[in-house]
């Protein structure tokens, strides 16, 4: 049943020797929970958390992959149950076509259900549909002590359980409601933002459609200091879906080096330009205009070996301004430029006790692994911290203990609640221990 | 009249890949194995999945008494019935060389068990002389190998069993396929070490429909296979037995 696996961060700069379980029934599910001695155990989804929150150093860790049954889909409602093993794009292929699709999604399509609820993901249509956990119905959720429950909005568990890294059990299957759509295709369209400030002006009066997002030049410097492109989207009334077709898989790890300062500004340069002064619209499908990246297999190995960093954080509208500022001359100072900044509009809190989103903005950086990069990170973290902001910890992988009981004022809440159910604490991760979250209070 | 699938053993990774497939295709789909609930949880995918109706039976393989019983259950619906086989387990062998039980076990569950279900699905194809069968051999069953020879011999023991009732049923209009894959990566491999060239359940389904699709007596999945069995088959004894593999 078990074997030794290493497995990391999608980053790839956080690694763990684990004993795995790959259950492909709900009973073998409950078997590796339980597992043998007093070992740790964590349960992994499809591995795109960037950091150290689905790795388990020396500990075990059981793999959902083969738990992917979708067990019920109601057409009037839209409300489905599924095993926590099914990823987001699996229920884009199965339910496009039929009129709905997930209410929320990530960047990639490839995060399974229980993935989702830990994180609380959210989508680029945050103002209109919230965070994940929002539309999650119940959760089954099974503890080491074999003790599975049925829980809803108002339990403290299930607040604990959603964004809850998946500390308070294993996720067997969700049932959650599905958004109805009129097509499987987007009307987006594109513009060019000539700087930060007339980014946050545009977030500050959205339009119409539900889905917005930015991306930044993070090489841009002095009057055009975060400049880039904004993306708005609605759905098509009419569209039918096809299925995406697979793109190229990166077989290798490419040498380090690659995305280096110069390659990136060059990209950049070319990726702002892409879109025409005037702007222009388009038609894309759901697939494509959510999961850009997805096409292309392995993306991560164009870091090379020592993989990547993401950096994602939320600030409050009012320090917006001035923290994004300090961050975007600190980033253009250093070089160390980010390939794709992602900015994007959070509308509130997510119902989970530890939910990554707040009302603000959120940015998203990714930065090569090379020498100085936690130092770097660090100094980015403190002016997160310094404006009242917060990070996301499904990027996440230097956050302190300190800095994450700062962020996270509910830890203690979330904390009691494990306490109250004591099999929990064998549930652990290299992040549980590294933020602060592996010991009882 | 839609065809119908018995899948029996259907908890198995190539079981489900399969059901799941012959479903998208337009048949009903009959799950068999001990774990109804869990089964019950696979028939509900494949009802959302595919529209297609799937049903949940209780089959124990290793209850012979139980088997006249469940097989009229089973075939007693209109339309061309099939049958998928995928019934077994593969103990370790220095497990059961330690205890002689387990090795019983292992011959009951993936021979003698068949040849119970099989010899009694034979008669209820013959009388209605339509559909076919697919059985799940493996690589193992071509040569007896000091690593694993009690498995391998219950897989040999059925696959002669599987030629005879081919040309059996033949004569019935009843189409009989062996599939013997390779490595694949299901709960029986995970974790076993030395395993290479390792194929995903669902490819071994796809070849197993395919097989039927042309009509194949004995297929190995991956093809690469046959090759490498059949220069392990021709190796002299004298020099098989000095080999540890």
């Amino acid at each position: 049943m078990w074997r030794s696996l290493e497995v990391s961060g999608w980053g790839r700069t956080k690694r763990g020797a684990c004993l795995a379980a790959r259950p492909e029934k709900t009973r073998d599910l409950a078997a590796a929970l339980a597992g043998p001695g007093a070992d740790t155990v964590l349960v992994r989804g499809l591995g795109r958390s960037y950091g150290d929150a689905a790795v388990n150093d020396g500990g075990r860790v059981v793999l959902t992959e083969r738990l992917r049954r979708l067990l019920s889909f109601d057409p009037t409602t839209g409300k489905i149950s599924a095993e926590a093993g099914v990823s987001i794009a699996d229920l884009c292929r199965c339910f496009l076509p039929r009129g709905f699709v997930p209410p929320v999604v990530p960047g990639t399509g490839d995060v399974s259900l229980g993935g989702a609820v830990a994180m609380d993901i959210h989508g680029k249509n945050h103002a209109s549909a919230g965070s994940f956990g929002r539309h999650v119905d119940w959760i089954d959720l099974l503890t080491p002590d074999g003790q599975k429950r049925r829980l809803q909005e108002g339990d403290a568990l299930f607040a604990a359980t959603v964004g809850g890294l998946g500390l308070t059990g294993a996720i067997v299957s969700i049932g959650m409601t599905l958004a109805r759509v009129p097509s499987a295709q987007l009307r987006v369209q594109e513009r060019r933002v000539k700087d930060l400030d007339a980014f946050l002006g545009a977030f500050a009066q959205p339009g119409p459609e539900p889905y917005v997002v930015g991306w930044i030049d993070a090489f841009a410097e002095g009057s055009t200091l975060g400049r880039g492109l904004l993306q708005t989207a609605d759905f098509a009334a009419t569209g039918a879906y096809g299925e995406p077709r697979p793109g190229p898989n990166v077989p290798f790890d490419f040498p380090p080096g690659i995305l280096n300062a110069a390659t990136m500004r060059l990209f950049n340069e070319y990726y702002f330009r892409r879109v025409p002064a005037l702007g222009r619209d388009s038609a894309m499908s759901f697939d494509a205009f959510s999961f850009p990246l997805d096409r292309i297999s392995n993306w991560n190995r164009i870091y090379g070996r020592r993989g990547f960093h993401q950096i994602q954080c939320v600030l409050p509208e009012a320090e917006a301004a001035k923290g994004y500022r300090k961050m975007l001359h600190a980033i253009s100072r250093s070089r160390r430029a980010s390939f794709l900044a992602v900015i994007k509009s959070l509308a509130g809190d997510g119902n989970g006790t530890l939910s990554f989103a707040m009302k603000g903005i959120t940015l998203a950086l990714d930065f090569p692994a090379v020498a100085g990069i936690d130092e770097f990170l660090r100094d980015m973290i403190r002016l997160v911290r310094d404006h009242g902001g917060r990070v996301y910890m499904a990027k996440d992988s230097i956050l302190s203990a300190e800095d994450f009981a700062a962020m996270y004022p509910r830890k203690s809440t979330f904390q009691d609640v494990r306490a109250a159910h004591a099999s929990v604490w064998r549930l652990s991760s290299d992040m549980a221990r590294r933020i602060g979250l592996a010991a009882p209070p | 009249m839609t065809e119908t699938w018995i899948v029996v053993g259907a908890s198995s990774a190539i079981a489900r890949a399969f059901a799941l497939s012959v479903a998208r295709g337009g048949a009903d789909v009959v799950l068999c194995g001990r774990d109804v609930d869990d089964l019950k949880a696979d028939a509900a995918n494949i009802g959302v999945r595919t529209g297609a109706k799937a049903e949940v039976v209780r089959f124990d393989a290793e209850a012979f008494a139980t088997h006249d019983e469940f097989l009229r259950g089973v075939f007693d619906r209109p339309g061309a019935v099939s049958i998928f086989v995928a019934v077994g387990n593969m103990p370790g062998q220095i497990e059961m060389q330690k205890d002689p039980d387990l090795a019983l076990s292992c011959v009951n569950a993936n021979y003698v068990a068949m040849v119970s279900l099989l010899q009694r699905i034979a008669t209820h194809m013959e009388a209605r002389k339509a559909g076919s069968i697919v059985i799940l051999g493996s690589v193992a069953g071509d040569r007896g190998r000091r690593s694993n020879y009690v498995y391998g011999s219950a897989k040999a023991g059925l696959h002669a069993f599987a030629q005879g009732l081919r040309a059996r049923l033949f004569h019935a209009g009843v189409h009989v396929v062996t599939a013997k894959p390779g490595f694949i990566d299901t709960a029986m491999t995970w974790g076993l070490k030395g395993l290479f060239l390792v194929a995903s359940p669902e490819a071994c389904a796809e070849a197993c429909i395919r097989a039927l699709a042309n009509k194949k007596d004995v297929i190995y999945f991956p093809w690469f296979w046959f090759p490498i069995m059949t220069i392990i088959r021709l190796l002299p004894e004298t020099i098989a037995k000095r080999l540890s593999f």
